[in-house]
Order: structure tokens, then C-alpha cells, then sequence
């Protein structure tokens, strides 16, 4: 196979495959491996930033704005509010939250399903109960939701 | 033939330019068939092309270089005035700026791979902001950085590898001896 090859074209993949010159590495200067080394730090520590600093850790039951109770998202456990029309019930699992009955007429709060990001929140107005969830850092605290 | 009776005076730094351009318009046009994971997301082969310019010519050249690239690129691509063509324009414009500041970095320690990947990231980030700005104004844009950001860094280190190979050979037949 390898005769077949004309002189000229293998002389081209020997070129192309870096026979007789220098190493990649010595085309690295010292401030460029610096520079790489500082951006790789930078682009890694860019993933924790922008994506777990969505991750909740509470549950905010509020009634009329007032804050009834906080549930850490660490344990499964259902919590019962007594709201204006009747009783909600709150459904906690490790890391998201629920609003798991409520008396309002139209279920819109029961319907949303689990709340896994920070900020989210279901509102249970005809019971004037709120459900929000609420992430370790404050830093992204500017969203209500994120929809995709 | 009619004969042409309008002539542009055309300097040997014109042949030059276009030759280089062409270059560069070639390989973005054959990246253009490359799939990708996430538009946006490309290995910007036209940018050794600016590199090479850049550090044999000087950034007047290599601005030349790119944004005939992005114009004429974009033209055979089909996506001239298109929201890609003003995203490929904003990155260009962006990168074209570090590369501005980028040249008077010490030579002795800074190669073309440095040019490259400060220049990538420029890119992504005139692509995000007007993104941003404009095509989805939305917060939620943010969440790609990391994505971007790594396949800046990644590609921007070859690109610049490649180039500092280029730039490593012999120029030309003609300029070498």
C-alpha cells in the first residue's frame, strides 16, 4: 500500500504530521499556558455559578404574605395550612415541594406539580396561600420563573 | 468581450488582502457543513486565517481579512442581513478589538495561541450580548456561557496552535530566500 503513494503526497503527510519541525508544545510561550490555565480555572468555575445557584434548599409557605412556616427540602414530610376557604396541604420531598390539595375552585396551584428551582412558587389564591421555594444563594434572587 | 473602461488602481496590498480573505471565506464556508451540538457553537477555522494575518501584517490587514470574511461568507452561505450574519459581525467586531490590544502583549511570552483564545472569548462574548440585547431578551441566555465559554477555550486553543504552526514555516517560496 505504502509504494503506492506518490513522493509528493507523502512528503505532504509527513509535513501535515509535523516530521521535522518543531514539537506543539514549543509553540506554547510561558503567558500562553498562564493564559490557559487562568481560563480553564474561569470556565470551570462558570458552571457552578450560573448553573446551581438554581438549586433550592427551603420551602416559603406564606398566608396572606405572612410567612407561616419554612421546610427544609431535606425530608419528605406534608405540611397542612389553614388557609382562608379551607386547608392546604404542602408535600416536601428531598430537593422540590408541592402543593398537594387545596380547596380552590380552580386547582391551579395543585396542577403546577413539583417546584425544583429556586424562586419558583404556587400561589393558592382563593386560599390566599403561597408556596415558594428559596435557593442557597441570593445571587439569582431577579427571577419569578424561567420558562423554556 | 466589452472591454472595461472603469479601472480601480489595485495595490499589492488589495491581492494580498484577497487572497488571504478567500482563504478564510473558504474555510468558514466548509465549517458552515459541519454539524454542531448547539448553534452558535463552531471551531472558527476562518480565525487562524486572521491570525496569521494578523501577526505577519499587523491588525489593519487582519480586520480586512475578517470582516471581508463575515461579509462575504455570509453572502455565499445565504445568511447575509440574516440574524447569524449580525451575530458572526458582532463576534468579529469584539474580537477584533482584544486582538487590537492583544498584539501589544510582550512576544516573548505571549504567542499566538494567547491572541486566539482571548479573541475566541471576545467572540462569544459580542455573539451573548447581542443575543441578549436583541435576538432573545432574556436572562436565561446567561446559562450558555459555560458551554460557550468551554468550547471558546477549546477551540481557541487549536486555532491557535494551528496558527503558530503556520506561522512557525517558511512564508513563501518567493519571501524566503
Amino acid at each position: 500500500m505504502k509504494e503506492r503513494i506518490p513522493d509528493g503526497l507523502r512528503e505532504l503527510l509527513a509535513q501535515a504530521a509535523g516530521a521535522g519541525q518543531v514539537p506543539w508544545r514549543n509553540l506554547l510561550k510561558p503567558g500562553d499556558w498562564l493564559l490557559l490555565v487562568c481560563s480553564a480555572a474561569l470556565v470551570t468555575a462558570s458552571y457552578p455559578l450560573l448553573w446551581r445557584g438554581g438549586v433550592a434548599d427551603r420551602a416559603i409557605v406564606k398566608r396572606d404574605g405572612q410567612l407561616v412556616t419554612e421546610l427544609a427540602l431535606n425530608a419528605p414530610r406534608k405540611y397542612e395550612v389553614t388557609g382562608a376557604i379551607g386547608t392546604t396541604v404542602i408535600e416536601v420531598q428531598p430537593g422540590r415541594a408541592r402543593v398537594l390539595s387545596d380547596p380552590g375552585p380552580r386547582q391551579y396551584c395543585v396542577q403546577q406539580g413539583w417546584l425544583t428551582r429556586a424562586n419558583a412558587v404556587a400561589i393558592c389564591a382563593p386560599n390566599h396561600v403561597t408556596l415558594q421555594l428559596s435557593g442557597r444563594s441570593g445571587q439569582n434572587g431577579g427571577y419569578d420563573t424561567l420558562n423554556y | 468581450m466589452t472591454p472595461s473602461t472603469i479601472e480601480l488602481p489595485v495595490t499589492v496590498d488589495d491581492y494580498r488582502i484577497a487572497r488571504y480573505a478567500a482563504a478564510a471565506i473558504a474555510l468558514s464556508v466548509a465549517e458552515a457543513a459541519l454539524p454542531s451540538p448547539l448553534p452558535g457553537i463552531k471551531p472558527g477555522l476562518a480565525n487562524i486565517i486572521v491570525l496569521v494575518v494578523l501577526a505577519r501584517y499587523g491588525w489593519r490587514d487582519a480586520a480586512w481579512v475578517s470582516l471581508l470574511r463575515v461579509v462575504a461568507g455570509s453572502l455565499v452561505i445565504g445568511q447575509f442581513l440574516a440574524p447569524g450574519f449580525f451575530l458572526a459581525l458582532a463576534g468579529a467586531l469584539c474580537s477584533l478589538a482584544v486582538l487590537a490590544l492583544a498584539q501589544h502583549l510582550p512576544l516573548r511570552f505571549f504567542g499566538p495561541v494567547s491572541a486566539s483564545v482571548l479573541a475566541a472569548f471576545a467572540h462569544i462574548g459580542g455573539q451573548l450580548v447581542l443575543a441578549r440585547v436583541w435576538l432573545v431578551p432574556h436572562d436565561g441566555v446567561w446559562y450558555l456561557l459555560p458551554l460557550f465559554a468551554t468550547a471558546a477555550l477549546l477551540f481557541g486553543t487549536i486555532n491557535g496552535l494551528v496558527a503558530a504552526r503556520l506561522l512557525d514555516l517558511p512564508v513563501a517560496p518567493k519571501a524566503a530566500t
